[in-house]
């Protein structure tokens, strides 16, 4: 084989090892992409999250009243009982409003639970914000103990006339394990 | 014999005997023998497989295998058949073919050659392995969702290396396929003179560049979300299942026009042979490949249509789906006009071909129906897209392979196979596949699930039927050992040309094809006669 194929060779495999390179990169890189995208439309029931100075500025449409329902769910195998206290309300767009979940560690260990919000319609999430969440952060639970945890959300008044009821649901999951190990 | 290069490669080849004849080769010929050999164990091994499922399926009830084991059936099919059955069978024929159709004297890298086929027995000594260990083989599906296939038991890290290994082999052979056909084309062989088989390896190998990486990616995903503690896809950690399945499908749909692309340009060489007559919109079919190539990047949500998209995500990937029918539909018509007065005759590759347009064509109209959104809803995950993909999948691309033995196998060795046999296998396989996987259809649309071992009573007689045309497809495939063998070892000595019809620059070679070829490049007016249209 002479020299100078021999260069074209490389410089081609050279060319395609940079292209596979990179497409490993994609792969990874549509991590954030599909995040971003879900922000973006409110795919998968992502609420958004506002300040409490943005929430003050909000004044509630006393014309209107949305409904909302709350849903608790634990993840398989996770030891807590996770009920909301109150299972409905009834709300005006623009106004602040607070509700807690009920959680009991069942067990007599150290436990560390995550709760995952999402929310039904799809189309009305990007008009529910929440201003504090039992969700922004991990819960610690003692042996046994049981506590209720607080959400304050504001329904956007742009929210499009034609929904009038919205599913609030949150996914409990054991991270215990895996918090140990970070 | 020009080049000293070449006298050194003689020499090399005397040396070496028995097995580390096969173990060191470089020749691409003796490269492509090996592809083609480890791919029909594989095709063997899955096909095993499979008769376990028709087996455990041929009456409902569970009777034969535990539900565990079964769903490892299925999945370790799956994975068989498409990595070790079906690409490595076509790099085996690339490798064969490539050099000889564009007048080059071996592969690019034949060292890099010889690598990205030894890789594979370890990758599938890996996947195999794991039929014996605790917790069983992989039971989640090829498609390795998350998070059901986190609980694969030790099986696991083996599942996501041999994946790992298997896409370093891809990779290798596509990288090599470009290098070849880009930089090593005889003087005279310009791109769109190169003929389709040619042309649709090249378009297989970027998609392979293109995609392969990322099925690495999303199965290191796995790796470290099962051990190292990342939540790519555990929403407790903020991830997301689904995004698995997104970044599995954007790998996922381009792999299944990397398995029948080649098998359009083996019918693209076959259909003009037999019909004595030009391929019809030779550049219709080089533009039809790549534009199929370029789609299939944008439609991979629509094997994920029940995950609860927004309904313009559902319209735009529904709508790129159907699009893909024009370029295919092209593809075929030119087929079809390619045969259309022709002087046809109906040896055994011809009759293969033939059956691969019509039963190929069957297998795309039921894409179009899962193509349909609403439709599809109750089509998922139904014996319907079980029909469908082995529609495409074995009277495409396992056919095509199987023609393309049939039409090469007297170049590779020097003889005649048993045209009666041929016809033999040829009407036994395109009878039993069909009482195969007609039935299908008919079970998964009125309801039977798939990767289910047991049914409902209704689906009793056409699920025997099934398993009947499955095993009689099964041990057809014994009788094409039987044929190549025998080929091998003797038979009608062939012709240079072979087939009256046959024009390309691997007909101007002596059969059986001299361990290398075209050390010199091939006169250009030869070339000029022998490509293009």
């Amino acid at each position: 084989m002479n020299r100078m194929l021999l260069a074209t060779h490389k410089l081609t495999v050279v060319k395609l090892l940079v292209v596979v390179v990179a497409m490993f990169g994609f792969g990874y890189a549509l991590v954030p992409l599909y995040d971003l995208i879900c922000d973006i439309t409110g795919l998968n029931g992502k609420t958004g999250q506002i300040s409490q100075a943005e929430s003050a500025q909000q004044i509630a449409d006393t014309s209107r009243v949305v409904k909302i329902q709350f849903v608790a769910s634990v993840s398989a195998g996770a030891p807590w009982d996770f009920y909301p206290n109150e299972f409905e309300m009834e709300v005006h767009p623009g106004g602040v409003y607070n509700t807690t979940f009920k959680a009991v560690n069942k067990t007599s260990q150290e436990m560390v639970g995550q709760a995952v919000p999402s929310l039904v319609p799809r189309e009305a999430s990007l008009y529910f914000n929440k201003t504090e969440c039992f969700c922004f952060n991990r819960q610690d639970f003692k042996p046994g103990e049981s506590r209720d945890m607080p959400v304050q959300f504001i329904v956007d008044r742009d929210l499009p006339p034609h929904i009038d009821s919205l599913v609030l649901s949150y996914t409990f999951f054991n991270i215990t394990e895996s918090n140990q190990k970070s | 014999m020009s080049t000293t290069a070449e006298v050194l490669h003689d020499h090399h080849d005397n040396q070496l005997k028995g097995i580390k004849r096969w173990l060191l080769t470089t020749n691409h010929k003796e490269i492509g023998t090996l592809y083609l050999w480890f791919s029909f164990a594989m095709f063997l091994v899955g096909g095993a497989m499979a008769l376990i499922i028709r087996a455990e399926l041929f009456e409902p009830g569970l009777q034969i295998v535990d539900p565990q084991f079964f769903n490892s059936m299925t999945t370790m099919h799956a994975l068989i058949m498409i990595f070790g059955g079906v690409m490595p069978a076509f790099v085996g024929l690339a490798n064969w073919m490539i050099p000889m159709m564009i007048g080059a004297p071996d592969m690019a890298l034949p060292r890099m050659n010889n690598w990205s086929f030894w890789i594979l027995p370890f990758a599938f000594a890996m996947l195999l392995s794991t039929l014996f260990m605790q917790g069983g083989a992989p039971a989640a599906g090829w498609t390795m969702y998350a998070p059901l296939v986190l609980q694969t038991g030790d099986a696991f890290p083996f599942l996501i290396f041999s994946v790992h290994l298997l896409g370093v082999s891809s990779i290798m052979g596509a990288i090599n396929i470009i290098a070849t056909v880009l930089n090593m084309r005889a003087p005279g062989v310009t791109l769109l003179r190169m003929p389709l088989f040619v042309w649709t390896w090249l378009i297989t190998a970027y998609l392979l560049i293109l995609v392969i990486p990322v099925l690495a990616g999303a199965v290191t995903m796995l790796l470290t979300d099962k051990f190292f503690g990342t939540s790519f896809f555990n929403p407790a950690g903020g991830g997301d299942p689904v995004l698995f399945q997104h970044i599995f499908w954007f790998f996922g749909h381009p792999e299944v026009y990397i398995l029948i692309l080649p098998a359009f340009g083996v019918m693209s060489q076959i259909i003009p042979t037999f019909s004595r007559k030009p391929l019809f919109g030779y550049a219709s079919m080089v533009y039809a490949s790549a534009s199929i190539a370029f789609l299939s990047f944008i439609v991979w949500a629509h094997h994920m249509f029940t995950v609860g998209m927004p309904l313009s995500g559902e319209l735009f990937f529904m709508f790129a789906t159907m699009l893909i029918a024009i370029p295919t539909g092209v593809k075929v018509f030119n087929w079809v006009a390619t045969m259309w007065r022709g002087s046809m005759t109906f040896e055994t590759p011809m009759l293969f071909a033939i059956a691969f347009v019509v039963l190929f064509t069957i297998g795309g109209f039921s894409g179009l129906m899962l193509a349909i959104t609403p439709a599809d809803f109750q089509y998922h995950d139904s014996y319907f897209v079980v029909a469908h993909f082995h529609y495409v999948l074995v009277p495409g691309a396992i056919f095509a392979i199987i023609a393309g033995t049939y039409f090469w196998i007297p170049k590779w060795t020097g003889n005649m196979y048993n045209e009666a046999l041929g016809k033999w296998h040829f009407w036994l396989s395109a009878i039993s596949l069909n009482v195969t996987f007609f039935p299908m259809h008919f079970v998964g649309l009125a309801g039977m699930q798939r990767r289910v071992p047991d049914y409902a009573l209704q689906f009793a007689d056409f699920n025997a039927i099934s398993s009947i045309g499955a095993f009689v497809f099964g041990f057809s495939q014994l009788l094409f050992l039987y044929i190549v063998i025998q080929c091998i070892r003797g038979g009608k000595k062939a012709t240079d040309r072979v087939w009256e019809g046959a024009r390309g620059l691997e007909w101007t070679v002596p059969s059986p094809a001299p361990a290398h070829t075209f050390s010199t490049a091939p006169d250009i007016e030869i070339v000029k006669q022998e490509t293009g249209v």
